[in-house]
Formats: structure tokens, C-alpha cells, sequence
């Protein structure tokens, strides 16, 4: 018995490797069953191994504002067309889904989503010939989705549709370059209740992002509640010696914003 | 001994409604200026959610209370200390901001003739939040907290008046919240600056790091020569703002670098002010948080 405590107690003891993941247990992979079922209903899926990475932290700075990587190794033979971005335990678990367009430099996206509970998160990347393939992480955060993450509602009712272009220093035509787009949008999750009101805050979040690059689809992104306030994409285009990007954003409620920015990209 | 009679006996051993409360520890840091000191620990069942500063000023006919403590036990515990100081009414409770560890006591303390005040902006904030406040605080808050929210709401400036003795109430725009307002006592030049100031305990920030920056170089023209921050020991005034204020001010100028080098949210969080480490408890903790936030505001910019 005390030889039984001690090697517990020593097991307890012993740190963690930084890289550790917990592997999931027959619950999370019905449910991640379950989830990849209402999406993609009678397909299957095969672990991507080194064909689709997906970053994420293993435990949350803030709920609210989870960033997550996922990045697919292109395939000439079967390229990616959609990558699609779960938390598994969220109320609705589909994040998002983006189709790739023919401006699309690289099958990756970056996004910041809302965390409600430790949950598993699980990329899905789907190909031109119909191949699935997945995979997970598991984060540790609680409360993103029910928190008020609205810190400053005046100033967010404020600048509501605007939108924010970020793009490296320096760039050069031809070669592919990593964009941030940034939309306010209070991104309202129907999730978050007044006490006073007894009613819940409604829901108004931004569901479509369509962007451009000279005309040409870079990325089509459909969004669900899961998104940060203020949501923010990443995406890679290759740009032109000069060159418009056009983002087109939708909300639950139906609004529309659009904004252009001329990209000069410069050397040669 | 009959089993009645014993039982008797044992009821009137057992503490009692009222009287038997166990009054806060306080320290009088001026003439009639009560101060409780909250831990610097995260809110749970060891410390029973009583990790901010907390107390109340003594005026000539009335008391007025400064932040209600995490929860309603806490506030019963305050106004045992109260008791204990003075047998003037508390007139009024005084709310600094929404955070539960500041407001969860408020039903505790409601009653005839105390009119709670506050930030104008507070009833909302809070009111959204209370219901995520009071799940996260199952672990220690005892009893569930009830809801009251200020109705002296202020927009700017206001005073209590506790008899010969004047409080300036002052709402300050979004900084550590968007709803942060001090308490200046000026007779004994003390101000309550609530979680606008942080001592030793990591900042948390649930409004605007820019807010705060610009408010903290305002808020020092304050006429007071101490000052009771919401975490940490009382302090000299305004000497006692400089630890945060530069701590932010790191923390905004090296996120805005990184920002220019194109770092990402999830790999700038790590290289922030990270040699701050050993000046701020808690660190572990809220360090991650305050920089994810201020990274969030800043890439606006
Ligand atoms: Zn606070």
C-alpha cells in the first residue's frame, strides 16, 4: 500500500512534457463522431498525418480569444479544397468552413474562436476527390461562449462593420503572402444572458466573409457563434505587382459590409 | 440530560443570526477610513472568494461602504466591522466597478434607507455578466448572491455627504472596465481608486489597456496623499500608480513591436514583458490574459 502511495505520489510529481496531449477517451470520439456526422453525414474520414496541422494552445490565455492555426500540405494530385474548423464542445460546434478559391496561395487559415469548456478541436480538411481528413487537439478553456466579452458596448455598437487589412512590411509579386483581415462585430454568441432583462443578449454574428483578390475567390468562409468578437481570418494570396483585395462580410441579422484595399506589393 | 434540553442547550451554543458574525479584520489607514485587505489568490473555497480590498469611511452621521466584498458572507462580515467601529447607519454602498470580488456582497448589504451608487455604465455591464459571475463562484460564494445594482449612478462627478464629512465620487471612461469609478475622502486625502490600481497582484483587464494608460496620467493630479488600490497594500500618493502604469505601458509598447514584425496573438503572448515575472502575482495567471486583451485592442490601431 505505501509503496503503491509513494509511486503515485511520484507519478504526480513527475512534470509533464510541454508537447503532452491527452488522448481522447470513447466520449470525445463519439461526440467528435457525432459532430463530423451533422457536417459530413455518411462520409468517412482518415487521419490526416502530416498532411493538415492544426496549432492551438493546450490551455487558453483567454476564452474568448483562442487563436488556431490550421495549415494543409497542398497535394497537386488531390489538391484541398475546404478546410473546416470544429470545437467539438461548443454549443455549436462547427467554427467555421472555408472554401478555397482559385486565389488561394496555400490551403491554410488562422482564425480566433470562443472555448466553452475543455473540449477537443478538430480540422478537417476536404479534398477535390472527396477525401476527408482529419484532425484534433485538445484545448483547455472554459466560458468563452456565455462570457460578455464586450468590454466596451458604446464602442463596439460604434464602429460595427469596420474592417482592417494587415499585411506584412514587405512583400513581393509573385510570391505568397499571409493577410489578416479583422471585422468589429460584437459577434454576439445568443448565449450570453441579462439578469436584469431575464432574457438573452440576441445573437448577431458575422456568417459570411467573402474575399477577393483582383476579381478572383481567395477564400469563401461560412462562420458560425464559435468566432471571437471582432473576428479575425487569416489567409495567404499571392499578389500581383499592384492589385485590389475586396472583403465582403455578412451577419445573422443580414447586414453586409464591404471594404477594398489597393495592395502594392513592392521589389521585383 | 433529557435529549431535549440538550438540544436546547446546543442551539443556543450554535451561532447565532447576527451577532455572532465574525467581523472582517480592518485596518483604520486614516481618521475613520476602514480597510479590509483581500489575498492575492484566485477566488475559491480557501479563502471564500475574499481576495479584494474592501471597507468603509466613518462621516459625522452615516457610513458609507467602499465595494461589498465577493460574497454576501463577506458583506455580512463587513458590516459586523462596521458594528464594531460605529453605531452610525450605513447610508450608502459604493460600488467601484462590475468585478464579482468587488460586488457579489451587494444583497447583503440592501436594506432601508442605503442607496447604493455607482458608475452609469455599471448596471449594464453587470447585469450581463452576473449570471457567469455567480456559476463561476459556485466553488465558494456559500449562498446565492443577489442582484442589486446601484441607483445613484454616476456619469461624471458626485458627492456623498456623511455628514461633515464629503466623499467625491468620480466615473472615469473605460480603463480597467468600462464602468471604474474612485472615491476620494477629503478630509483624510485618501482615495479608493478600486482596480484602477493594482498592487503586487498581476492587473486584470476587462476594458481598454489605452484607457487606462491615458487615466492613470490624469488620475495622479488627484489631490490625496494616500491611496487604497483594489488589490494590494495602501500606499502613497501618487507615487503608487508608477509600477502599473510602467507595467502597461511595457506591455502596449511591446505588443505594438511585435504587432509591426507581424507577430501572431498566439506567439506574441509568450514574449511579452515576460522579466515582469517575478514583480506580480498571480502571474501565471492574469499575465496571459492582460496581454491577449491588449493585443486584441492594439492591432485596431
Ligand atoms: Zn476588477
Amino acid at each position: 500500500m505505501k509503496t503503491r502511495t509513494l509511486l503515485l505520489a511520484g507519478l504526480l510529481l513527475a512534470p509533464l512534457p510541454a508537447y503532452a496531449q491527452e488522448a481522447p477517451t470513447p466520449e470525445d470520439q463519439e461526440r467528435w463522431a457525432y459532430v463530423r456526422e451533422t457536417l459530413f453525414p455518411g462520409r468517412k474520414a482518415e487521419p490526416a498525418g502530416d498532411r493538415l496541422a492544426l496549432e492551438a494552445p493546450n490551455r487558453a490565455a483567454d476564452a474568448s480569444i483562442v487563436p488556431i492555426a490550421v495549415t494543409a500540405k497542398d497535394d497537386p494530385a488531390d489538391p484541398v479544397t475546404k478546410l473546416h474548423l470544429f470545437i467539438d464542445d461548443n454549443p455549436v460546434p462547427r467554427a467555421l468552413s472555408a472554401t478555397l478559391g482559385p486565389a488561394a496561395a496555400r490551403p491554410a487559415l488562422e482564425t480566433r474562436v470562443r472555448v466553452n469548456e475543455y473540449t477537443w478541436v478538430h480540422a478537417v480538411a476536404e479534398t477535390k476527390a472527396g477525401r476527408l481528413l482529419e484532425t484534433g487537439r485538445f484545448v483547455k478553456a472554459s466560458g468563452g461562449c456565455s462570457a460578455p466579452a464586450l468590454k466596451d458596448p458604446a464602442e463596439a455598437a460604434a464602429r460595427l462593420g469596420r474592417m482592417k487589412l494587415n499585411l506584412p512590411a514587405d512583400f513581393r509579386p509573385g510570391e505568397p503572402v499571409k493577410a489578416q483581415i479583422l471585422v468589429s462585430h460584437p459577434n454576439n454568441s445568443g448565449l450570453q444572458f441579462d439578469q436584469v432583462s431575464r432574457t438573452y443578449i440576441p445573437a448577431h454574428y458575422v456568417d459570411k466573409v467573402l474575399v477577393r483578390y483582383n476579381g478572383q475567390e481567395v477564400a469563401t468562409v461560412e462562420a458560425d457563434i464559435s468566432l471571437s468578437e471582432d473576428p479575425s481570418l487569416h489567409f495567404a494570396f499571392t499578389p500581383e505587382p499592384t492589385g485590389t483585395l475586396e472583403v465582403e462580410v455578412t451577419d445573422s441579422k443580414g447586414a453586409s459590409f464591404k471594404q477594398s484595399w489597393p495592395v502594392a506589393a513592392r521589389g521585383s | 440530560m433529557p435529549r431535549l434540553a440538550l438540544t436546547l442547550l446546543l442551539l443556543l451554543l450554535l451561532p447565532g443570526p447576527a451577532w455572532a458574525v465574525e467581523p472582517l479584520p480592518v485596518t483604520e489607514v486614516a481618521p475613520g477610513v476602514f480597510v479590509h485587505r483581500g489575498v492575492h489568490e484566485e477566488s475559491g473555497p480557501a479563502n471564500g472568494g475574499d481576495i479584494a480590498n474592501i471597507g468603509f469611511v466613518v462621516g459625522r452621521d452615516a457610513v458609507a461602504v467602499v465595494d461589498s466584498g465577493g460574497t454576501p458572507g463577506i458583506a455580512r462580515r463587513l458590516l459586523a466591522a462596521v458594528r464594531a467601529k460605529t453605531d452610525r447607519p450605513v447610508r450608502y454602498v459604493i460600488n467601484t466597478h462590475m468585478h464579482p470580488d468587488h460586488v457579489l456582497g451587494n444583497g447583503a448589504l440592501a436594506g432601508e434607507g442605503v442607496t447604493f451608487a455607482g458608475h452609469a455604465n455599471l448596471p449594464a455591464a453587470l447585469s450581463a455578466r452576473f449570471e457567469t459571475y455567480v456559476s463561476r463562484a459556485k466553488d465558494h460564494l456559500g449562498e446565492a448572491p443577489v442582484l442589486v445594482l446601484p441607483t445613484l449612478l454616476v456619469k461624471d462627478r458626485a458627492e456623498i455627504d456623511l455628514g461633515g464629512r464629503v466623499l467625491d465620487l468620480a466615473a472615469h471612461p473605460t480603463a480597467h472596465t468600462n464602468n471604474d469609478l474612485t472615491v476620494l475622502d477629503r478630509q483624510t486625502g485618501t482615495l479608493w481608486a478600486g482596480d484602477l490600481l493594482f498592487r503586487e497582484r498581476h492587473p486584470s483587464l476587462d476594458g481598454s489597456v489605452k484607457g487606462w494608460l491615458a487615466l492613470l496620467d490624469r488620475l495622479v493630479t488627484v489631490q490625496a496623499t494616500q491611496v487604497i488600490p483594489g488589490h494590494g497594500p495602501v500606499a502613497e500618493w501618487p507615487e503608487a500608480v508608477e509600477p502599473l502604469r510602467a507595467y502597461l505601458a511595457q506591455v502596449v509598447g511591446e505588443v505594438r513591436a511585435l504587432q509591426k514584425e507581424g507577430v501572431g496573438i498566439a506567439h506574441a503572448v509568450p514574449r511579452v514583458a515576460v522579466e515582469a515575472k517575478t514583480r506580480w502575482e498571480l502571474w501565471e495567471t492574469y499575465h496571459p490574459q492582460l496581454v491577449t486583451a491588449a493585443y486584441a485592442e492594439l492591432e485596431w490601431e
